[in-house]
């Protein structure tokens, strides 16, 4: 079936995020005044935010995270937008993603002109363990939790299937956090800004000032190798591969294509838009692709014209080191199979082929859960507009991508964002 | 082997762990569609029918993904696993077709790169306290050559 196009054009004007990070005493609101802020601050013409009409706010699990449920309209009138309608979209990590195709679905019904699409997430109060079973409960519990499947686990089982059957080795995986910490160590929002050779440098130094033996890694894949400086979580996936717990917020303002010239002369249109669902990873066929990603995917392209090859640069959905290489395939990036290569020999850096998570990504920015979908689109406005700083990407970029994926394939969202000026 | 009396069990995670106190291994088939289904569901999407009937599985299959948890969740720790006691869990591919995750027993957890996809596999049936409760769960561990 031919997906269907919106009937009416949409636009984003504005794009803010709070910094990511572990923010104790910082409740999901205070977080998102930050994000709404940094949003004001990024509109060329300024905003009245009398002129928002509605709120879809992505969400994991405030209730389990911090206590509260119901946050939609704690977080509404948190920046001032009572009475107007609030919802808490809830999709799993691919929440803040499908808030932001909500709200354009509502702009584009005509039932609104101006709508806010922010996501939120505070993991970083509860302890690591409960932190792993909240997680967890985005499997299929029935099921994968008595197996005694985490989320690291699920990853890692794609990840053992990859490998399987396309010669992968962990050395590709290692390569992908290498890539996005260095992105990371030039966003000033991101939770990690610092290069794993600077995570090595500081652990050398800690070793001298204790008097310990200093490790003599020759360089960042032998410290990645190094059971003790990156133990194993979920085998193949070390800590170095999975993102990691965070807080945080982000937001972008939705509007109709024909009213974006009030708020700014560089919008970006939303031209692409996919969504789609899929089964449990033991009711999926293969394992080694995600159709949630290659259906959404699929949908995008068709609505907008416009392939792979004509994509400048994309934030992927990369919770694990394995599922950006998955993304990159299933996004048609790159043949199936081939996307471990694409990640070792340097096509997904700032300067190669394809640019991928260049924000650090989910790796080394944060993935505060319902925020990240969000986030995704604050990188690409920030690129596509050429305000990415240290790691703009070179050629004026005017076509970006964002994928957003929820559990380990149930869920996935794809939107393409275009700069026409 | 006890024979479980399957006309009121529900075609859902409840039939199937009852079914499981059993040492039963069981999907259920639609009339309408032919399709087997394992976990069981209550409605066959594909012919939209609700006509389910339980099926005997015969238990074997293959590997077909596996990971060794070190950092296991919490319902796991209280059962005494950890960095220094992992396992190993995956989805295995059953003969009949339906594929199902299950923990895996057998296989060296301290040398994950040894555990080989296509690894035929049969079913075992093991109990676990969870909260406070003993539940009969099912795994998988390699046949023997």
């Amino acid at each position: 079936m031919t997906p269907r196009k919106l009937s009416r054009g949409v636009a984003v004007v504005g794009a803010g995020m709070s910094g990511f990070g572990a923010f104790p005493g910082l409740s999901t609101r205070d977080l998102f005044v930050d994000a709404f802020l940094d949003m004001r601050r990024s509109i060329d013409q300024g905003l009245d935010p009398a002129t928002i009409e509605a709120l879809y706010l992505g969400n994991f699990s405030s209730s389990a995270f911090e206590g509260q449920g119901f946050i939609a309209p704690l977080t509404a009138d948190a920046v001032g937008l009572l009475p107007k309608p609030s919802t808490r979209v809830e999709n799993a990590c691919a929440s803040g993603g499908t808030a932001v195709r909500e709200a354009m679905i509502a702009v584009a019904s005509g039932l609104y002109d101006v709508v806010l699409a922010g996501g939120i997430e505070k993991q970083t109060d509860l302890p690591i363990a409960r932190v792993t079973d909240v997680l967890a409960t985005a499997s299929d519990t029935q099921y994968e939790g008595p197996a005694g499947f985490t989320f690291p686990g699920l990853f890692g089982a794609l990840a053992t299937a990859y490998m399987d059957r396309y010669g992968a080795t962990p050395e590709a995986f290692m390569r992908v956090a290498i890539k996005n910490h260095d992105n990371g160590a030039v966003n000033p929002r991101a939770q990690f800004g610092k290069r794993i050779d600077d995570i090595m440098a500081a652990k050398r130094a800690a070793a001298e000032r204790k008097g310990r033996t200093i490790p003599d890694w020759a360089d960042e894949l032998e410290f990645l190798a190094d059971d003790r400086a990156n133990p194993v979580i979920a085998w193949p996936m070390r800590l170095f591969d999975c993102s990691p717990v965070s807080d945080g917020a982000a937001c972008v303002l939705v509007v109709a294509a024909e009213l974006a010239a009030q708020f700014t002369d560089s919008p970006l249109h939303i031209v692409g838009y996919g969504q789609a669902s899929a089964g449990a990873a033991h009711d999926r066929a293969d394992l080694t692709s995600l159709s949630a990603t290659r259906d959404a995917a699929s949908q995008a392209y068709a609505v907008s014209g416009l392939g792979p090859a004509d994509i400048d640069l994309a934030e992927v959905h990369d919770c694990f080191t394995i599922a950006e290489i998955m993304a990159t395939e299933d996004l048609g990036f790159f043949d199936a199979g081939r996307g471990w290569a694409a990640a070792t020999d340097g096509a997904t850096g700032r300067d190669g082929a394809i640019p991928i998570n260049t924000s650090g990504g989910l790796k080394s920015k944060g993935h505060p859960v319902g925020a990240t979908g969000v986030a995704q689109v604050v990188e690409v406005w920030k690129q596509l507009r050429g305000e990415a700083g240290d790691r703009q990407v070179p050629g004026n970029p005017s076509l970006g991508l964002t994928h957003n994926l929820g559990g380990s394939g149930q869920a996935c969202v794809v939107h393409i964002f275009q700069r026409r000026s | 082997m006890t024979t479980t009396d399957t006309t009121d069990l529900p075609f859902n995670a409840t039939g199937f762990y009852r079914l499981l106190a059993d040492k039963k291994l069981m999907g259920c088939r639609s009339h309408s569609s032919g399709v087997l289904y394992l976990p069981p569901r209550p409605y066959c999407p594909v012919s939209g029918a609700a006509d389910l009937r339980w099926e005997p599985l015969s238990g074997r299959g293959t590997l077909t993904a596996f990971t060794v948890i070190k950092v296991p969740p919490s319902h796991m720790v209280a059962v005494g696993y950890g960095r220094d006691r992992p396992y190993a869990c995956g989805v295995v591919a059953l003969d009949e077709g339906p594929s199902i995750s299950a923990q895996l027993f057998g296989f060296d957890v301290d040398d994950p790169a040894s555990i080989a996809i296509g690894t035929a596999v049969r079913a075992v049936f093991f109990e676990r306290d969870v909260d406070g409760e003993s539940r009969t769960l099912l795994g998988f561990e390699p046949v023997a050559e």
